[in-house]
Order: C-alpha cells, then sequence, then structure tokens
C-alpha cells in the first residue's frame, strides 16, 4: 500500500501538540492505583466502554439463545423438547415423554428476546460501547467530562440487568406481554401470569435503564460539546462522533417519556388509578377502572420507541461511515450531506411514532400526518445511502472483516429500509401490521444492520481496546456466513407477512390461512441455528484474541487520519502522555494530493488547499 | 444426552475455530502482509460478487415460489373491495423499491470489488458532488412524494365510516381472553347498548342492558355469516386486554379495546364458495386437505374465511379463530331469520332478565351479593327445608346448626345434619344456585376475621361439593366482621353475630 510515513504521533504531538498541564496534576492517575478502581469501578472511559461491551455480548448471548428456542417451538412444534428441562425446568412440560414449550413461558421469551436485544444489546451495548470509547479518544479529550458520573451509567445499566436477569427465575415467569408491554395486558396479574412480579421487575429495570441512559447522554453530550481539543471544530468531527451527539440527544428527550409512562404503569398496577385501564371484564370480575386508555401507553412508549430505532441505528451508522472510508482509503462522499441527513433524521424521529398505531384505534385522519412524515425519512436515508456507496466508488479498497461488515450493514439498511417504505404507507399496513412482515422488516433493519454495525466497529477499533487483533479468517467466515444466514433468516418472513400471519403465534396449527408455512419455518428455524453458531464463533474469537491475538505493534495499523490511533497503544488514563493533540484537518484526508492519508494532527501545508467538504 | 452433544459441539466449534485462526495468521506472515491482503481483496471482491448474484436469484426465485401468497396474486387476490386498491398500492411499491433495490445492491458490491485494493492502485479523491447529491435526493423525493399521495387516497377511502343514509349492516366483535363473541342487531338493525358491569358469564356474556329493547332481538352467531356486496361495519370491542380483529383475506384489521368502541367498514366482494372456485384454478390448491386422506377433500374445496387475533393477548393469543362464512343475500337472510336472539334463549324469564325490573331502582346485577344483599340489622329467617320452599331468591336463611371448632374452619360433626338438607334441596331444585356466608364478630385482627370466616364458607361449599353437587352453583363469601347482625356489645350478641347464612342467588 502506497504508504507515506509520517512521524511518530507522539513526537509529533509533543511538537506541535496543545500543553492542558495534565502532567502536572499526577502521573498515570492515582485512583486507578488498585484492582477495584481499575477494572471495576473505573472511571477510565475506555475500561467503562469494555464494560458496556462485555455486558452487552452477556446479553446478546441470552437474549440470541432465547430466540433460537422459541424458534425450534416454530420450526420444529412436534420436536421433543424435554432437552431443555435442566434449563428451563416447569416451563417444558413434559406429557407422554414429549416435552412441549411452554405458551406462557414461549410468550415470556418473545417479550425477553425483544427487551434484551433492543435495550441492553442495541443501546447500552452499542451506543454505551463506542460513545464511551470514540467521544473523548476521537476529539482529543482526556475522558468524559464526568468520569463519575459516567461511572455511575454503566452501574444504573448494571443494577438494571440484575433486576431483569432475576426476573428470568420468577415462579411466574418473567414478563411476557410483548416488549412493548402494551396495558391491560401487562397492567392485570390476571390477564397473564408474566404479568404480576414479572412486570414488577421489568419496570424496575427499565426505570434504571433510563437513567443509565440519561447519565450517560449527559455526558456524551457536554464532551462533545466542550472538550473538543484546540483545532477540532463541529465541521472537523468524524461523522461516529454526529452520530453519537444526536443518538444522545434523542435518548435525553425521548427516555424520560418511557419513565413518565412506567410511572404511570406502576400507579395503574399499585395504587388503583386508571390512566391506560378502563371498562375490564377479567376473571370472572368487573374492574373499577373507567375512563383510562390503552392507547395513552401506546403514545408514551413510542414517543421513545420510536426515536429508540434511531438510538440504535445512528451509532452504525456512525461507526460504518468511519470504517467505510477508512479502508476504502477514501474521504466519506458528502460528510455535510451525511451530517445534515443525521440530523433531519434525528429530527423527524420525534414526529412520526403513530406509525406504530395505525391500527391501533387512533383516529384514521391523524394517521395521514404520520404517514406523511414517515416516508420523509425516506429521503435523507437514501441520501445515507447513496453516499456510502460513492464512498466505494473510485476506492483502493482494503477488505478486511471491518470493511465487510460494512459493506453488508448497508446491504440490510437499504433490504430493511425499503420495507419500510410498504410499512409507513398506512394503507398497506393495514394487511401487514403484526405479522412477520414487520418481524422482517426490522430485523433487517434495525437488528441485523445495527449488529452489523457494532461488528464493524468492533473489529475496527478491537486493536484500540486491547492491543491485539482479533483474527481475521474467523472474522470473515463470521460476516459471510451471517450475512447469508442473517438473510436466509429474514427474508423468507415477509411473504408469510403478505399472507397475513401474525407474529407472537405459538402455533399456526389452529388457521388454514396460515398453517401451510411449516417448511418455511423449519428453513428459518435452521438457518437460525447456523447463525448462532456462528456468533458463538464470534464470541470465541473475541476473548481468545484479548490474550492470544496477533499484537498491535504499531499506533496507527489501519493508517487512520483521526485522533484514537495518536495515543500510545497501551494508553493509560488521560489518553494521551504528555500535550493533547491539536487538530489542522477534517477526519477524511484519504487520498488527497496523492497520499494515502494525512493525520488530523497534521498542520496544513503550504500549498494545500482545504478540502472543500 | 443431547444436552451433552450441544456442549461438546461448542466445544468443538471453539477448538475449531482456535485453529482456523492460528493456521491462518502463520500462512499470512509466510505470504507477506500486503500480498496477503490483495489476495484476500480479490476473494473477498469475488466473493461480494457471487453473493449480490445469488442473493438476487434468491429473491426472485423466492418470489416464485410463494408466489400464491403474494398480495394481488394468484388465488391471494383480496375478498373485500378496499382491499384490492391495498394490493394494488403494494405491488406499486415493490415495484419502485424493487428498482432501487437490485440497483443499489449491483452498485455496492460491485464498486466494492472493482476497486478493491491492488498494487499500484491510487484511490481517488472525491469529496461531494453537488449535483448527484441534488439528483439523488430528487429522484426519492419525487417518487416519494407519488407514494405518499396515493397512499393516502387509498387510505382514506378504506378507513371510510358509513355515511349518513347509507345502507349498511353493523354487527359486534368482542374480544376476550381468548375468544371472540359476535353480535349481530336482530331484526331491528339496531345493536343494543351494553355495560361491562353487567357481564354475568353464561348469563349475558357481553353485558347487554335488558332495559334497552334493541337488545331483545340481538343475536349472537358461532360463525360470522355476511352477505355478498352489503357495506359491513364491525364494531369492534373488548372485554379484558388488548385484541384485533384481523380478516387476512379481507385486508381487514383493527385493535379492539376495553372501554374504546372501534371499527372497520369493508364490502366483501367474494361469496365463500366463489373464492373457492378462484383456489381451484391452482395446483397447490388441489391436494388433498388432509394429507392423512388421499381421496379426502381438496384444499380448495375446505376454504373457508378466517377471523384471528393479532394484537398480544396472552397465552392463548395464537388460537382465537373463528370462521367467516360470505353467502348472497338470500341465504343470509335466511340464515338470520332462524337465529334466535340471545335474550329469548338465555334470559328471558330468568332470574336475571332485568328487562322487566320495576323502574324506579332497577338494581344492575353485578355481584349479587354487594348490591341485593339483605340489610344488615335484620335478622335472617331461621333455616329449613320448608323455610327454603318457600323463600324467594335473594333470599337469606341462617343456619343455626352448622358450627365449627374454636378458630378454626374444621366443621363439628353435628353440623352434618343441617348442611344435608342443603343437599337434598340442591339436588331436588336443580336450577338453584346458593351462596355460604361466613360471618364471625369483632374480636381479634379485622384481616384475620375475614380469612377465617371465609375459611368456613369454604369449608361448607366443601362438604356440600363432596356429596356430588356442582361447585359452579355455590359461591362461598366470607365478611369477617364487616356485616354484624346486632351491635358487639355483649358476649350474646356477639355469639349472634358469629354465624353461617345460606343465601338463595337464583332458584
Amino acid at each position: 500500500m502506497a504508504n507515506v510515513q509520517y512521524k511518530d504521533p507522539e513526537e509529533m504531538i509533543a511538537e506541535t501538540g496543545w500543553n492542558d498541564h495534565f502532567h502536572e496534576h499526577h502521573h498515570g492517575d492515582k485512583y486507578q492505583s488498585n484492582f477495584f478502581a481499575t477494572y471495576i469501578f473505573s472511571t477510565d472511559h475506555k475500561m467503562i466502554s469494555k464494560q458496556f461491551l462485555i455486558t452487552g455480548m452477556f446479553w446478546a448471548l441470552i437474549g440470541a439463545a432465547m430466540s433460537i428456542i422459541f424458534r425450534l417451538q416454530l420450526g420444529f412444534p412436534e420436536a421433543d423438547l424435554s432437552w431443555l428441562q435442566p434449563i428451563l425446568g416447569k416451563w417444558i412440560v413434559v406429557n407422554e415423554g414429549i416435552g412441549k414449550l411452554d405458551p406462557e413461558f414461549y410468550y415470556a421469551l418473545v417479550t425477553m428476546h425483544g427487551t434484551i436485544i433492543v435495550f441492553f444489546v442495541l443501546t447500552a451495548g452499542l451506543s454505551g460501547t463506542f460513545s464511551n470509547l470514540l467521544i473523548p479518544l476521537q476529539l482529543g479529550a482526556r475522558d468524559m467530562a464526568s468520569g463519575f458520573l459516567n461511572m455511575l451509567s454503566y452501574w444504573f445499566f448494571f443494577l438494571s440487568s440484575v433486576a431483569m436477569f432475576y426476573s428470568l427465575f420468577l415462579n411466574t415467569g418473567p414478563f411476557a406481554g410483548g416488549w412493548t408491554a402494551y396495558p391491560p395486558l401487562s397492567a392485570l396479574p390476571q390477564a397473564s401470569s408474566g404479568s404480576g412480579a414479572g412486570m414488577t421487575l421489568w419496570t424496575v429495570s427499565l426505570a434504571l435503564f433510563v437513567v443509565s441512559v440519561l447519565l450517560g447522554g449527559m455526558n456524551y453530550i457536554t464532551t462533545v460539546l466542550n472538550l473538543r481539543t484546540k483545532g477540532m471544530t463541529m465541521w472537523r468531527m468524524p461523522l461516529t462522533i454526529w452520530a453519537f451527539l444526536v443518538t444522545a440527544i434523542l435518548g435525553l428527550l425521548s427516555f424520560p417519556v418511557l419513565l413518565s409512562g412506567l410511572f404511570l404503569m406502576l400507579f395503574d398496577r399499585g395504587l388503583g388509578t386508571s390512566f391506560y385501564l378502563s371498562e375490564i371484564f377479567i376473571g370472572g370480575k368487573a374492574l373499577d377502572h373507567v375512563g383510562g386508555s390503552p392507547i395513552l401507553y401506546q403514545h408514551l412508549f413510542w414517543f421513545l420507541g420510536h426515536p429508540e430505532v434511531y438510538i440504535i441505528i445512528l451509532p452504525a451508522m456512525g461507526l460504518v461511515s468511519e470504517v467505510l472510508a477508512t479502508h476504502a482509503r477514501k474521504p466519506i462522499f458528502g460528510y455535510r450531506a451525511m451530517v445534515y441527513s443525521m440530523l433531519a433524521i434525528g429530527f423527524l424521529s420525534f414526529i412520526v411514532w403513530a406509525h406504530h398505531m395505525f391500527m391501533s384505534g387512533v383516529n384514521p385522519w391523524i394517521s395521514n400526518f404520520f404517514v406523511v412524515f414517515t416516508l420523509i425519512i425516506a429521503v435523507p436515508s437514501a441520501v445515507k445511502v447513496f453516499n456510502w456507496i460513492g464512498t466505494l466508488y473510485g476506492g483502493n479498497i482494503r477488505f478486511n472483516s471491518a470493511m465487510l461488515f460494512s459493506i453488508g450493514f448497508v446491504s440490510m439498511f437499504i433490504s430493511g429500509g425499503l420495507t419500510g417504505i410498504f410499512l409507513g404507507n398506512s394503507a398497506i399496513d393495514i394487511q401487514m401490521h403484526d405479522t412477520y412482515f414487520v418481524v422482517a422488516h426490522f430485523h433487517i433493519v434495525m437488528g441485523i444492520a445495527a449488529f452489523f454495525g457494532m461488528f464493524a466497529g468492533i473489529y475496527h477499533w478491537y486493536p484500540k481496546m486491547f492491543g491485539t487483533f482479533m483474527n481475521e479468517t474467523l472474522g470473515k467466515i463470521h460476516f459471510w456466513g451471517t450475512i447469508f444466514g442473517a438473510y436466509a433468516i429474514f427474508w423468507p418472513m415477509h411473504y408469510l407477512g403478505m399472507a397475513g400471519v401474525p407474529r407472537r403465534y405459538y402455533s399456526f396449527d389452529a388457521f388454514d390461512a396460515f398453517k401451510h408455512f411449516a417448511d418455511t419455518n423449519k428453513f428459518i428455524t435452521t438457518a437460525a441455528i447456523v447463525v448462532f453458531a456462528l456468533q458463538v464463533m464470534f464470541v470465541i474469537n473475541f476473548f481468545y484474541s484479548i490474550w492470544k491475538g496477533k499484537k498491535m505493534t504499531t499506533p496507527n495499523p489501519w493508517l487512520s487520519t483521526t485522533l484514537e490511533w495518536t495515543t500510545p497503544i497501551e494508553a493509560g488514563h488521560g489518553n494521551w502522555v504528555g500535550n493533547l493533540p491539536v487538530v489542522h484537518r477534517w477526519a477524511y484526508d484519504y487520498g488527497k494530493d496523492g497520499k494515502d492519508y494525512i493525520p488530523q494532527i497534521e498542520p496544513m501545508g503550504k500549498d494545500e488547499s482545504d478540502s472543500d467538504h | 444426552m443431547t444436552g451433552l452433544i450441544a456442549i461438546a459441539s461448542v466445544v468443538l466449534l471453539g477448538v475449531v475455530a482456535v485453529q482456523i485462526g492460528k493456521i491462518s495468521d502463520i500462512f499470512a506472515k509466510i505470504r507477506g502482509e500486503e500480498a496477503s491482503q490483495h489476495e484476500s481483496n480479490l476473494f473477498n471482491g469475488r466473493l461480494g460478487l457471487f453473493f449480490v448474484v445469488s442473493f438476487l436469484i434468491f429473491c426472485v426465485g423466492s418470489a416464485w415460489y410463494y408466489k400464491n401468497d403474494m398480495l394481488g396474486y394468484g388465488p391471494h387476490v383480496s375478498a373485500s373491495a378496499h382491499g384490492e386498491w391495498l394490493d394494488w398500492l403494494f405491488n406499486v411499491t415493490l415495484f419502485f423499491t424493487g428498482i432501487v433495490f437490485v440497483l443499489t445492491h449491483l452498485a455496492l458490491f460491485w464498486f466494492a470489488y472493482k476497486y478493491r485494493g491492488e498494487t499500484g492502485r491510487k484511490s481517488l479523491f472525491i469529496v461531494h458532488d453537488n449535483k448527484l447529491e441534488v439528483i439523488w435526493t430528487a429522484i426519492p423525493a419525487v417518487v416519494m412524494f407519488g407514494l405518499v399521495i396515493s397512499g393516502l387516497w387509498v387510505w382514506n377511502n378504506a378507513m371510510d365510516d358509513i355515511k349518513e343514509g347509507e345502507d349498511y349492516l353493523e354487527i359486534e366483535a368482542t374480544g376476550s381472553q381468548f375468544l371472540w363473541d359476535i353480535r349481530y342487531p336482530g331484526k331491528d338493525g339496531a345493536l343494543g347498548t351494553k355495560n361491562y358491569k353487567l357481564i354475568l358469564p353464561g348469563k349475558n356474556d357481553l353485558g347487554q342492558d335488558w332495559r334497552d329493547a334493541k337488545n331483545l332481538d340481538d343475536f349472537k352467531a358461532d360463525e360470522i355469516v355476511l352477505p355478498v356486496g352489503k357495506k359491513i361495519r364491525v364494531r369492534i370491542t373488548a372485554k379484558d386486554v388488548l385484541h384485533n380483529f384481523d380478516l387476512p383475506h379481507f385486508r381487514v384489521k383493527m385493535d379492539a379495546i376495553p372501554g374504546l368502541p372501534t371499527y372497520f367498514v369493508f364490502t366483501p366482494k367474494l361469496t365463500t364458495e366463489q373464492y373457492r372456485l378462484q383456489l381451484k384454478k391452482y395446483a397447490d390448491q388441489n391436494v388433498p386437505y388432509d394429507a392423512a386422506e388421499p381421496n379426502g377433500p381438496k384444499r380448495w374445496e375446505k376454504f373457508e374465511y378466517e377471523l384471528a387475533c393479532a394484537e398480544l393477548c396472552g397465552k392463548g393469543h395464537f388460537s382465537m379463530r373463528k370462521l367467516v362464512k360470505i353467502v348472497t343475500p338470500q341465504e343470509y337472510e335466511k340464515w338470520a331469520a332462524a337465529q334466535v336472539p340471545y335474550y329469548e334463549q338465555n334470559v328471558k324469564g330468568k332470574e336475571w332478565d332485568t328487562s322487566v325490573t320495576v323502574e324506579p331502582t332497577p338494581a344492575p346485577v353485578v355481584e349479587p351479593t354487594a348490591t341485593t344483599a339483605v340489610p344488615a340489622a335484620a335478622a335472617p329467617a331461621e333455616f329449613s327445608a320448608a323455610a327454603v320452599e318457600k323463600a324467594a331468591a335473594g333470599s337469606v336463611l341462617q343456619l343455626n346448626h352448622v358450627t365449627f371448632a374454636s378458630a378454626s374452619s374444621a366443621l363439628t360433626p353435628e353440623s352434618s345434619k343441617e348442611l344435608d338438607v342443603i343437599v337434598e334441596l340442591l339436588k331436588k331444585s336443580t336450577k338453584m344456585t346458593v351462596e355460604i356466608d361466613g360471618h364471625t364478630d369483632n374480636v381479634g385482627d379485622k384481616a384475620k376475621n375475614k380469612k377465617l370466616s371465609e375459611d368456613r364458607a369454604k369449608a361448607v361449599e366443601a362438604y356440600v361439593e363432596s356429596k356430588g353437587i356442582a361447585k359452579e352453583r355455590m359461591n362461598a363469601m366470607g365478611y369477617g366482621d364487616a356485616k354484624p347482625l346486632v351491635p358487639n356489645t355483649t358476649p350474646e350478641n356477639k355469639q349472634k353475630n358469629r354465624r353461617t347464612e345460606f343465601k338463595i342467588l337464583t332458584k
């Protein structure tokens, strides 16, 4: 690779950097001198990011394993599941030697799978990991604005995880009313056994989770706005940082609405109020609740719920933009258009929530507005896709696992985004609402796509986190297997949706219209098992490589322009040893003036023109 | 055993993964980093092309394979008028998104392959291109504009409510865990009012208010039977949690919400028979319906429209099926005329018939005990077989010889005499339902008293049940010290308040 040798970044920063008198406070970090302060109650953003990542991976394995169990029920309804009895206990009902999954627990698995993946893996595990890792490093900051709040943010997430994990072992089962937890099903223990203690813990867990998101978000925003190093103007920030900034703002504005919604739910459950309940006859009794509306909850939930899907996908977009540019050795195409489209998507995400509720009994007239705003999102999304493809055009592409997952992300985002155009149009949604078409859509566009963004990020920044590389061959097997497998899982679901097969069905046998997909369901389940095995392989690669992976020998292995690659390989708390780096250019000077890349810390040459981005 | 195999395969997978990793690292070292990277670029670029070609073939192939499930194609045509427009919009969207899908995928993987890293290649420094960006912003904007306008047009037509003066039939669907109740308006063409507080399972399933004359001819149907070509307005309600009234063949879907009735208006276009004849044309419909019966009816012959639930409502969500039959108007008239109103069948002249309740204070029958209880101070009559024979529904009789061990709910042996009389009475009048009420004095903890009285009432119930009386006919209640007969001032009075009562609910 045509490779311009730059001065060692450490020397460069020592010469041109900016002295913030970091040295004079203390050498290293005296607060991190013992094991607990270094690995557990750490305030170093790099350690906190690893904590988020590993907790997220723990949950991802649990969430994915749950999906395999309920996919077994759907794909092989006749199969004997008694071998799962040692793990699932009474939830496997053995009858005449044949073990069956209890329907109540099937719904608990579906519910927990959604909750865990959406919140714990793709919010905490994705945004928590990479916002923490990259915001200070790419901005040239010593740490987050408040290391302490940052630490609390992780530990609230941890508490939230504990509450949710505990609920899995309740005698009455974890919550089983769907990850959206619509009342009255979620509000009344007599409606579903998971709506008892399971729902209480679910609510508590999510309340703690909101606290974690808010603490993290405030930190991210403050750090981006206030702790950029000299020369790092907003328009010189890498797209990752823009993505994390918009994500944090969305989280800060939308999660409190969920929290208030959950509080009203707790009042209805515990204090006898009627915010969401009205005229209910259940368990042989007419309840006293009158005047509430279950639709109010849906509004509050989706006011978070919709921005939430962008909270999930925006960080992935940011990571992918950065990885694509670095490995294509080209500037990201249309940097400003990328930023404006992210801002537009962020803004629009707040005024489209009711498109989840076209068939929920809201006034059909109101839906007109939500259709218009929803379909407008297609425009900035299309711009982003074209810009990613434009970035590849004319590049000098280095194929590695990170790059492959980024390309895969774009493919997934296209496929899942386009089916969103069907669903966003309320008329088509009449048929598609709550069918497998929806399942296919959101799994591709914000499940697989977000996971691909996360994988791209992990493979790319793994050397930054652990000082070693993950194995490339395994990474590539992981990628090709997963992209084929993921499409094999979710593509056929579109056809089920067209036929009207509803989601969240334990069995399809009761309906002539739904039961002729038995072979399809077998195929999907088989593909899911294969894909799951590949993810296990990824996890093995991940942990094995921490200790046994190829060691990093230069601080900038990808020949990247951004600041995180100017720190020492084993960076301590504070990131840079001496001076802070000073930034002279934007983050995407790849291939400029015949040079392979020009780092952000490189001063502008005499004859050099600014890159006009 | 299966568990062991599972663990073993995970371990094996781990070992294989680690070995592949080690070997590939060694090979990379032997070949040199740059050379092996370029080799990998070529290989993965080609894999990308292979992927995109096979993926696009898979897309087209799967669409062909599932063509009979695609909206608006083959046998999967809409059975309602508005549904055709919906299918049309789906296919228009499919056309435009299909173009974008194919082009962007080809570009993505072609560029990745074409511009793979090679010796001597330099990347182009392209920052942005205003003209290109305007074009690729404008094109989706225009296409989206078209889709939005046609979408809204289809939507607003589909969701239109009945206009004044239009001829239509209104039926009501009520979801509850885990079944649908279907109510027809009867001869007067109007559904009567209902109130969830009036619901009495088996006696007034929907909580219809019998004082509303419109209710008296409403009938419940086991299947939804509708005349073809007529505008149908379904009023959609729920008793307990959210449900969703889903008729996939008619492109009808709407949540059922307790406390908030919703509706959907649609016009069935094809009778069940017509739809079957359409299906007959397709090979996959000409196979036996039941594989076990090769000579039995074919799939198309057994076709039925179905009602499903499409909003998670609990563990039985997947089983809320109801048959839907679309028939000719003549057949419908004949069918409707043969239906017996719910009132005639289950209510008229029965104890729970509130249609004729004396006007000034019509007591809605919610929980018979709470609203029709005899005032606490009025001493109940002595229990005896004769007294029961004479007593009207709602009367309370006191059991004087039913006694318990102190502070326990164990019946004393002498209680059985009186209880056996009860058993005989219940055996004789099979329609009689009763309530057993336990009461205590005010000595001790309130909650404990309530529990004790409940347990004692249940002990009575259990005894009677053990003698062969269905539990459903009895209701055991414990009131603790909440309903004293006399003030708890003297030991004698307390003794009077410690009692077990026998209430006739229905006769």
